[in-house]
């Protein structure tokens, strides 16, 4: 059951590769790419389960923060502004 | 039947997500794809960690999966209405269809 649920996970991940090879402009890739870092976590929460261990979800809510900040810095930079306002 | 509760809750969180991916793969416009899978992305995989919080119940896993939960929920909106509010200040156009653009009325008032 839960390599069926991983395996339909990547099909998934593999969609959003190809958007991200594919948009037209960089606010299309940003997009993807922060999906691709949502789904990121659910697979981490899948591992946990599968493997029994507890460091996937602590490296799941690290990855959580990080692509916030990492989404927020890029949208910054799309829409021309400094770090700092 | 813990374990089985889990994984059903896992399942359709996984639809949503398919769902999801095939709208940023499909649908004509940024807008419109950020509006189909950010949203069903997010509640997918909020319901993927629902899941883990029941299969492990009252523990250090439990706990974690919650708290991973409430940072997605707070967090996906809020970068959702910055990538938006980004690309439609970087220029993207709209489709050519669609039929309404609130934020071009605001700023012209």
């Amino acid at each position: 059951m839960i390599d069926f649920l991983m395996l339909m996970l990547v099909c998934c991940a593999f969609l959003c590769l190809f958007r991200i090879a594919r948009g037209p402009t960089a606010s299309d890739r940003a997009v993807a790419i922060d999906v691709l870092g949502i789904m990121i976590v659910a697979f981490g929460a899948l591992m946990s389960v599968k493997t029994g261990k507890e460091f996937y979800l602590t490296t799941a809510i690290v990855w959580t923060l990080l692509n916030f900040i990492g989404v927020l810095a890029l949208s910054k930079y799309l829409e021309n502004r400094g770090f700092d306002d | 039947m813990r374990e089985t509760i889990g994984y059903f809750f896992m399942l359709i969180g996984i639809i949503f997500d398919a769902v999801g991916c095939i709208g940023l793969v499909r649908l004509p416009d940024l807008y419109n794809r950020l509006q189909a899978s950010l949203k069903c992305v997010a509640m997918g995989t909020t319901l993927i960690l629902f899941g883990t919080m029941i299969i492990a119940g009252v523990s250090a896993v439990g706990a974690k999966a919650f708290l991973c939960l409430v940072f997605i929920l707070i967090i996906s909106p809020t970068t959702e209405h910055a990538l938006a509010r980004a690309s439609y200040i970087a220029g993207v156009k709209l489709w050519e269809k669609s039929v309404v653009d609130r934020l071009k009325e605001d700023r012209q008032k």
